[in-house]
């Protein structure tokens, strides 16, 4: 595993975790090449947020091994916010700060957390509003902003840290149908220029477009993986099929 | 119906509003008189206002008296067959009011920290303080420099004894004291009392319970007597710096509360956003979580200062000299006995005032903080 640590942005190697007496993850393995865009689905409560929310430590596992860029996931508090730096994330619910504009949002944490001068920030910032189409709401709050624009917002808001990794929950599924095109729209253009993503999304198209891998994920493990083609025209466990025909009517 | 025009389908313009459904008719017909039960009430709130109002105005302003009275009875003489307040005792003793028994020849020094706060307070309310260092750094230079200004023993200026201040200079020590120390504390009270560690929460709730189940009084005679047997003998605890720990405490206990339900407003996605950008603990709390909590505990935290700013006059109890003990030491002379309603008045006048302002202050930042959401 150790030598792999080099290539891999993420491993998960026989990672559990229990909520209470609740064994919510089995035996996650997994490993996240640089650059690769898995997208995770499954039926609702099989544990796919608390996977990926491992990966930063918004939840902590308590059994097996994560690695993200070589650095291993402990009660270590230094090695926790080294391992935030590099990774960002985009909520369902977006989680924008309302009491902070669109550019505050943006600057607050390569501020605060990497040094970085306000002027730089800001220029940093502008510059992904930009790319997520959306410069001339800078000076506004998230509160007068619609939900595909939050989440473009969020995107910017992650992407200013420059990560090497994004981890998204279910980003459109708080959105309004209409909107849920101009956010997939950012994530696509994100993974082609090479980003490291882990999408928990259920935009099938959005996954065959770009994934690299597909991982179905039901009652706390990993039940299949594979390319996005072989996914959806083939897919090899019961459960998947079950799950792929009640979504893909 | 039939001036209606017809547009094409999708280029209706913007009208003006029909008359009669906007101005100050229509809105006395919709909040005075919408209904019957409505309008006998608003008849009945009339006739309350004119049967007290102008009664009192007549009383305190218009029949009253200010000057020329050295007692009750010349005020009567004054004022023959229109009785009215009789105001001079106030008036005679405006100084004691004022500065309690600070001498009169140091008396400048009150007034002109008095200045600096009020200065203070203005350039607040102007609000140019945008995150200005030279401000910040004069906003905490304040109340030390308020401090020496008052007690002395710095700069050749005369020690003053607590024991001499009294009237408005004793509740506005105490008020404003309490209200800025009490805050901060607060603050840690609350994070402290959600915090994980077992330890911080525990002691912070049995802090906070004890606090809050013990009325201020008690805790002012704990400050005024107990306190001396805890004490090494001989050991010279200022009366005045005791009470102010009791009130800033009490204060902090029932503000620490305001605030902890501020915190448990707070969506944890906040939270969650704030660790996952890789922000520490203290830079989450101080810029993403209490801004938003401090901004919701606004009406509850102005209203725990306005208690505060009430009972400031409890200390009138363990002996100290506020206004309203002031007060009540002038009208226990033989000159002025009798002159109750008109004390209380004048005492609950300078409350209201006071308290008031905060509370319209307090919806106005409300007002001023909204972002929209
Ligand atoms: N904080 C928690 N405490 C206890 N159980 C939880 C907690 N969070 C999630 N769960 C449970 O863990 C399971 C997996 O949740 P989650 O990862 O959110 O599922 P998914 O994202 O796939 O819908 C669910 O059954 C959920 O009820
Ligand atoms: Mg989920």
């Amino acid at each position: 595993m150790a030598n792999n640590n080099e290539k891999s942005a993420i491993i998960l190697a026989g990672m559990h975790k229990w909520y209470g007496d609740f064994h919510v993850l089995r035996d996650i393995n997994l490993e996240v090449k640089k650059g690769e865009i898995i997208v995770v689905c499954g039926p609702s409560g099989s544990g796919k947020s608390t996977m990926i929310r491992c990966i930063n430590r918004l939840e902590e596992h308590q059994r097996g091994q994560i690695f993200v860029d070589g650095i291993e996931l402990t009660n270590d508090i230094k090695k926790i916010d080294e391992v935030r730096r590099e990774v960002g994330m985009c909520f369902q619910h977006f989680n924008l700060f309302p009491h902070l504009t669109i550019m505050e949002n943006c600057t607050l944490a390569p501020i605060w957390v990497r040094g970085i001068p306000k002027k730089e920030a800001e220029e940093t910032a502008m510059h992904f509003l930009e790319k997520v189409k959306i410069p001339d709401q800078a000076f506004k709050y998230p509160g007068q902003l619609s939900g595909g624009q939050q989440q473009r917002v969020a995107i910017a808001r992650s992407l200013c840290m420059k990560p090497r990794t994004i981890l998204f929950d279910e980003p459109t599924s708080a959105l309004d149908p209409e909107m849920i095109k101009e956010v997939l729209d950012v994530m696509i253009e994100l993974a082609e220029e090479g980003m490291t993503m882990i999408c928990v999304t259920h935009e099938m198209g959005f996954a065959r477009k770009v994934a690299d891998r597909v991982l179905f994920m039901d009652a706390g493990q990993i039940v299949e993986e594979n390319t996005p083609a072989e996914f959806f025209d083939h897919p090899q466990n019961e459960r998947t099929q079950l799950f792929l025909s009640q979504i893909l009517h | 119906m039939s001036t209606t025009k017809k547009y094409p389908i999708g280029m209706h313009p913007a009208l003006p509003p029909p008359s009669g459904s906007v101005g100050p008719v229509r809105w006395m017909r919709d909040n005075l008189f919408s209904s019957v039960s409505n309008t006998v009430l608003t008849v009945m709130g009339l006739y309350l206002i004119y049967i007290i109002v102008p009664p009192f105005v007549e009383w305190a302003f218009i029949d009253s008296v200010v000057l020329g009275a050295d007692s009750r009875k010349e005020c009567l003489k004054i004022m023959g067959d229109d009785r009215g307040a009789c105001w001079s005792f106030v008036y005679k003793r405006w100084g004691q009011f004022v500065y309690g028994f600070y001498p009169v020849e140091e008396r400048w020094r009150v007034n002109l920290a008095f200045l600096l706060v009020a200065a203070t307070v203005a350039v607040v309310l102007v609000e140019r303080l945008r995150a200005n260092k030279a401000l910040m750094i004069g906003a905490l230079l304040l109340p030390v420099i308020c401090f020496f200004l008052i007690t002395g023993g710095l700069f050749g200026l005369v020690d003053i004894p607590t024991n001499k201040m009294g009237g408005i200079l004793l509740t506005m020590i105490v008020g404003l004291t309490g209200i800025f120390v009490s805050l901060p504390i607060s603050i840690m009270l609350a994070l402290s009392r959600i915090s994980k560690l077992p330890i911080f929460s525990i002691l912070a709730t049995i802090f906070i319970e004890f606090i809050r189940g013990v009325p201020l009084i008690t805790l002012l005679f704990i400050a005024s007597t107990l306190l001396s047997y805890f004490l090494p003998p001989g050991s010279n605890f200022d009366l005045l710096l005791r009470v102010l720990i009791m009130v800033t405490l009490f204060s902090a206990a029932y503000i620490a509360e305001v605030i902890r339900g501020g915190l448990a407003a707070i969506p944890v996605g906040q939270y969650e956003a704030a660790d996952a950008l890789g922000l520490s603990y203290w830079q989450s709390m101080r810029l993403i979580i209490l801004p938003q909590a401090l901004k919701i505990s606004i009406p509850g935290i102005v209203g725990s200062f306005i208690g505060l700013f009430k009972d400031t006059t409890l200390v009138v109890i363990i002996g100290l000299l506020d206004p309203l003990g002031i007060g009540m030491a002038a009208i226990s002379t033989t000159e002025w006995s009798g002159l109750g309603t008109e004390l209380y008045v004048f005492i609950g006048m300078f409350f209201f005032i006071f308290c008031f302002s905060m509370s319209r202050y307090s919806l106005h930042l409300e007002k001023k903080l909204h972002t929209g959401h």
